[in-house]
């Protein structure tokens, strides 16, 4: 995980004071009514507090016991606030952080003639005006370079303290607000207002002031309310039975059954679950526009990577030499060598340490020799050095073969076509070596794999995530890598459209799917993905089409977030089997307790031996409260995940949280009711 | 327990196993309105149909205008029936001289019959005329359950189509229920019927003397037609008072087998339906085996209550080897009569052959679960489907979320709207049930019905109620429900137990309807293996058990410990 995550503690003083004061502004009912659980138990907890002060008040017996559950009732309104107020504190710090970045900046507001400029406010700048921004000032705004490039330290967002470079042009364009230039200065036109800024979304994010429900919660609220409904019923009809059979249920009872068996667990911890996950997401620097896309991260089907960065490391590395007809492979590499001195590229400096490794030849120093180098450009797609006379060049092999043409010379086509098609079945990338034009061999660049991907793709495999390796390579070439790395399909000599396609083509047969990408031409294709990683460094088109940003800009991060949305659903799941299989071990603590005065025969259903019907109904209670805050912590951590088939998930979680949810509570209730009873409460 | 007893019960599974995968092909082909076998002969009465009512069979309709078309459809029904019985002593057909029926009677029967409920205030042989049987009754018998087929197929597609406006046409459904498969079906059964001894005739009422020398009245009248269309369409409203006991309504061990697989015949072929709907006929096997596993765990319990006779009658030297004999036919004995009411409660059926009443106390505590868990056993002709497809909703919502996606089922996302709705629906039957329950155990008109006191009363009344809001109509004997209150109160829960599932469900087909296929993957929670079915059934066991279990804790479970205690109520 990122460094910037710190273990946080639940009893951390500085998250555990405030949380405790807000769980008691969270009482409020003009707010817990958005949780009709917890709305609905706080109400009855009022109901049952004015019976007991009347009973207090005109001597009624037992009403020591009355109290009690009152206690109790309140006590559950209160961890479950507390549950949401600790959620929320752990983004709270976070958040402070942010916001004293953003106060103070001062714009430099060009005023469109030349390097003129007023100094203003950086809360009164409009979407559109263009700033400068200088060596040692913070960006005003997010925005887009226009001119100029710059170092631009990004610590504060993304918590990487390596400087960036930001240039105008191309896709490394955008600035964040906040963010320090470090050298040189760039003209910026402003793209985001103050309060919709980049930062502002930060900050209501890990504060969870933006939060609405998820599509998934809202459903789940719906369910949760229906239950609470159906308990209603249970509940309300039980005095006339009672009547019918002679005897009579106290109010407070009543109640204590009815918060016993609505599903306040599920209730209590729902939200802290909901800003928990995005937290984890912020915390993996991973910043969403909307907790729906991380539920949508979770049934994402198929991914779309980059193979660039993201399956193979950026930089390809020379493995072999392989020489035409008539030449060694110790000239090959001699030559190769002396063509990539002076090139400073990855895959220069790999050449020529592969002819040193393999083929014993020391580096020279370029200037020694004096030589020319000849860097690549564009146009001719080769480098080299003029040395000694001769002409040393490296390249791609069409050049190569334009390059010997062009000086006269029939190159061996054939079999320098033949080479190099070898070399790109076999995923590498073929690259031409001529000396005074006559082409000696190929050099075999080989595209490395990162280490670990593909159990990663074997493991998203398992949970039915399909991966799909984009890349501009000819398909040889993609077909090589994309089986080395395990991916289960590749789209080769990509472009936007392509993609574009691809992704319609997946939706159109009902799968959704995610991808990441950094320049502008991916903004038609992320806005059209389900799940859209922006990275940080790209350009602002980019990051608005997204619903994610990648603060660290790693593109493999994509199969996290798929972890974290699925983490998130499966925590609520998991809590909800677990608050309803409750249930049935409370039934049989309460039930008895209830009706055994008048109908004694029911005393076999105390199956637990609780002491008295008192302490059943205590302990029942007791339980239903205790039970909160003992999974406030899974709440907030999730449930533990392994990548796996749904089948195989859902059996564990079911073994787990389903029968443990039956056998638990008969073991609690029972000890409580011990220790209730040791202590002569009821 | 005997062996032949378990035979007997072995048998039945069997032959209904074999049916339904036949069946459901015919189901299908006729509600997709494909060829089949009859269509040569039917297909130009069916056109017929709809040129007389100016309706295009291929014109889709939104669940919105389904749901409209359903409810004029029955509030015709209901008038229909209504006038008829309220002015049968002036129509034709009646040889008895049946007088007419009073109005709130009059009321609860026809709503009754219109639910697919026939739960009955009233002796059909003492109550009703040649016309209205037929007339009224026997046709109610075919519409209300073509209805519920129809509604069933309707969500059905919900889940089978993709992106899609329209959940069928009702008028068409409607039609092509009753022409290809009802009517055929009944007129083989009926032929059966007759020759296994059941009257069809229009003759009056036949008096003889018996040996003893006293006067005996033999009712008669078309009672083989009515028998089949009231088993094959889980009515279940007997032609006489003693329903299938009557030995001219279930004469031999033969016909008693065939009513009862023809209970269970459409509701277990629908399953079949379902899963060749949706293209996957595992799906459907999956959901009949959560509906089988809930109903061999009913006969074994009833089985074992009713074999083991009461242990109090037992005690006082009386030979309890033929278990609790206690209102059951000798030709049936324990075993047959156990299953017998198993089926008849699980399938929203309500025919008896035997008197529920005096089973034992766990033993029609069977029949009362089956009920309340909303008739999802199998369940009424369509009713049983759509309701255990709503139950598959909610378990799939529940835990579907543990395996970290949203939830889905056979490719359709389960989300708010659909929880919305489902819930809805489900909250009906605890509603009807224990509301009027508790209203009755109250109020002096709702505590003059029951005949017995203490736990075995209560239970009474939570039949009644539990039976007409499952729109099952089997009684458990011993409430007095002939009077204004609970024709009143119990017509109301029929109505809520009906359309109270019914519009929310239609609501629910409509939804899914509109919704893309999600592709399945490894991914996908499987609904098609012993995990989801076990899932499916705790469900239901726990959602239905957790609603009920006080209501059941002062009814039949304070009973059973009651008389293993010694004392009989």
């Amino acid at each position: 995980m990122s460094k910037r995550e710190k273990s946080q503690s639940l009893l951390d003083p500085a998250i555990l004071k405030p949380a405790l004061l807000g769980s008691l502004t969270k009482l409020d009912p003009r707010e817990l009514v958005k949780n009709p659980v917890m709305f609905t138990v706080e109400m009855v907890a009022l109901a049952a507090t004015v019976l007991t002060v009347r009973d207090v008040v005109t001597g009624v017996a037992g009403s020591g016991f009355q109290i009690q559950i009152v206690v109790w009732l309140w006590i559950t309104v209160l961890f479950a606030t507390f549950a949401e107020a600790v959620a929320e504190g752990r983004g709270k710090a976070q958040a402070d952080t942010l916001r004293r970045m953003r106060s103070e900046t001062m714009a430099k507001v060009l005023l469109g003639v030349g390097d003129t400029f007023e100094p203003r406010r950086a809360h009164t700048l409009k979407v559109g005006e263009k700033v400068l921004v200088e060596a040692g000032d913070l960006v005003p705004g997010d925005g887009e370079i226009i001119e100029g490039v710059a170092t631009i330290d990004e610590s504060a967002i993304t918590g990487e303290s390596a400087p960036v470079i930001r240039e105008a042009g191309g896709d490394r364009s955008a600035v964040t607000g906040g963010t320090r230039v470090l050298s040189d200065r760039i003209k910026v036109r402003i793209t985001a207002e103050e309060g919709s800024s980049f930062l502002d979304r930060m900050i209501a994010l890990v504060e969870g002031a933006a939060r609405q429900k998820t599509p998934n919660e809202l459903a789940l609220s719906v369910l949760l309310a229906g239950l609470t409904l159906i308990f209603v019923l249970a509940v309300v009809t039980i005095p006339s039975f009672a009547t019918y059979a002679g005897g009579a249920v106290s109010v407070v009872v009543l109640i204590a059954l009815f918060v016993a068996l609505i599903p306040t667990t599920i209730g209590a911890l729902l939200s802290a679950i909901g800003i928990a996950g995005m937290n984890r997401l912020v915390r993996f620097n991973v910043l969403a526009t909307s907790g729906r896309a991380v539920e949508a991260a979770g049934d994402v089907d198929t991914l779309l990577l980059d193979k660039t960065g993201t399956i193979t490391l950026g930089n390809r590395h020379a493995t072999r030499f392989i020489p035409v007809t008539g030449v060694t492979e110790d000239e090959v590499a001699q030559v190769a060598q002396l063509a990539s001195l002076a090139d400073e590229t990855p895959e220069g400096r790999s050449i020529v340490v592969l002819a040193k490794e393999k083929y014993g030849l020391r580096g020279v120093d370029v200037a020694e020799l004096h030589a020319r180098f000849v860097p690549f450009t564009a146009q001719t797609r080769m480098s080299g050095v003029d040395h000694e006379g001769a002409v040393i060049r490296k390249g791609a092999i069409e050049s190569v073969i334009e390059h010997a043409r062009s000086l006269g010379i029939t190159p061996p086509v054939d079999e320098v076509t033949r080479i190099a098609t070898t070399v790109a079945k076999e995923g590498g990338t073929p690259l031409g070596v001529s000396r005074n034009g006559r082409i000696l061999g190929v050099v075999y660049l080989k595209d490395i794999v990162k280490g670990g991907i593909r159990e990663r793709f074997a493991e998203l495999r398992a949970m039915g995530i399909r991966t799909v390796m984009i890349t501009g390579d000819n398909p040889q070439t993609a077909a090589a890598i994309a089986a080395e790395a395990g991916v289960d399909d590749f789209l080769a000599q990509a472009t936007p459209e392509a993609k574009l396609h691809l992704i319609r083509e997946e939706q159109a047969k009902g799968k959704l799917v995610a991808m990441c990408g950094d320049g502008t031409n991916d903004a038609p294709a992320l806005a059209q993905a389900d799940v859209g990683v922006a990275m940080q460094t790209g350009t602002n088109a980019a990051r608005e089409a997204g619903n994610m940003v990648d603060l660290d800009s790693d593109p493999t991060k994509l199969i996290e977030i798929v972890a974290i949305g699925k983490q998130l659903l499966m925590t609520r799941g998991a809590l909800t089997t677990f608050s309803i299989a409750n249930d049935v071990a409370k039934y049989f603590a309460i039930i008895p307790a209830m009706f055994i005065a008048f109908y004694p025969q029911l005393g076999v259903l105390n199956v637990m031996g609780l002491a008295t019907p008192q302490s059943a109904i205590l302990s029942a209670i007791i339980f239903n409260a205790l039970i909160i805050v003992a999974l406030i912590p899974l709440a907030l951590r999730g449930v533990q995940y392994r990548p796996s088939g749904a089948a195989a998930l859902l059996r564990r979680n079911l073994l787990v949280y389903g029968i443990g949810g039956l056998v638990v509570p008969f073991v609690g209730i029972k000890l409580i009711d011990v220790v209730v009873a040791a202590a002569g409460l009821a | 327990m005997t062996l032949n007893g378990w035979a007997q019960i072995a048998l039945f599974c069997g032959l209904v196993l074999l049916l339904t995968r036949p069946l459901g092909g015919y189901l299908d082909n006729v509600m997709a309105g494909r060829r089949t076998l009859l269509s040569p002969v039917l297909r130009p009465v069916e056109r017929g149909f709809y040129r007389l009512a100016g309706i295009d069979p291929s014109e889709e309709q939104s669940w919105w205008v389904y749901a409209r078309a359903m409810v004029v459809f029955h509030i015709v029904g209901f008038a229909f029936l209504y006038f008829l019985l309220r002015l049968q002593d002036l129509l034709p057909l009646n040889p008895q001289g049946m007088s007419a029926v009073a109005p709130d009677l009059a009321g609860n029967t026809a709503v009754s019959f219109l639910t697919n409920t026939n739960w009955q205030s009233y002796g059909g042989e003492t109550t009703m005329s040649y016309l209205s049987q037929m007339a009224g009754l026997s046709v109610q018998n075919f519409l209300s359950a073509a209805t519920g087929i129809a509604l069933a197929v309707a969500l059905v597609r919900g889940f089978a189509r993709a992106e899609s406006k329209g959940i069928g046409n009702f008028w068409a459904d409607m039609v092509r229920v009753t022409l290809y498969v009802l009517l055929p079906f009944c007129l083989l059964l009926t032929v059966f019927y007759v020759w296994q001894g059941v009257p069809q005739n229009l003759s009056s009422y036949v008096e003889a003397t018996t040996v003893e020398g006293a006067k005996q009245t033999i009712a008669q009248g078309p009672v083989a037609s009515q028998l089949a269309i009231k088993m094959l369409g889980t009515n279940g409203g007997g032609f006489f008072n003693a329903n299938s006991a009557h030995p001219y309504e279930n004469p031999t061990a033969l016909s008693n087998l065939v009513q009862m697989l023809s209970i269970f015949a459409i509701g277990a072929a629908l399953t079949n339906l379902f899963g060749r709907a949706v293209g996957d006929e595992r799906q459907g096997w999956a959901i009949l085996a959560a509906m089988s596993v809930l109903f061999l765990a009913g006969v074994v319990v009833c089985y074992w209550a009713e074999a083991g006779g009461n242990p109090l009658i037992g005690a006082l030297g009386v030979d309890n080897a033929a278990g609790n004999m206690e209102g059951k036919e000798v030709r049936f004995g324990a075993p047959l009569s156990a299953l017998f009411a198993v089926i008849t409660t699980a399938a929203s059926c309500g025919a008896v052959n035997a008197m529920l009443d005096s089973f034992m106390p766990l033993g029609g505590m069977v029949p009362l679960i089956n009920m309340l868990l909303g008739e999802i056993i199998i369940g009424g002709v369509g009713a049983g489907l759509y309701g255990m497809l709503l139950f598959a909703v909610l378990a799939i919502f529940l835990a579907g979320l543990m395996v970290g996606r949203t939830p889905e089922y056979v490719g359709k996302k389960i989300e708010a709207r659909e929880v919305k709705f489902t819930m809805l629906a489900i909250l009906c039957v605890p509603l009807a049930v224990l509301g009027f329950t508790a209203l009755a155990s109250v109020v002096p008109a709702g505590l003059a019905g029951p005949a017995n006191a203490g736990p075995h009363g209560f239970s009474e009344i939570l039949y009644a109620y539990t039976s007409a809001a499952a729109n099952n109509g089997s009684a458990f004997g011993g409430l007095t429900a002939n009077t204004v209150f609970y024709n009143g109160t119990l017509a109301v829960a029929m109505m809520v137990g009906r359309f109270a599932i019914i519009i929310p469900m239609l609501a629910v087909a409509g939804a899914l309807a509109a919704k893309r296929k999600a592709a399945a993957s490894a991914g996908t929670f499987p609904t098609h293996g012993p995990l989801f079915v076990g899932l499916l059934v705790g469900a239901v066991l726990i959602v239905g058990g957790l609603t009920f279990l006080p209501a059941l804790a002062l009814g039949p479970i304070v009973e059973h410990f009651a008389l293993l205690a010694g004392t009989l109520f």
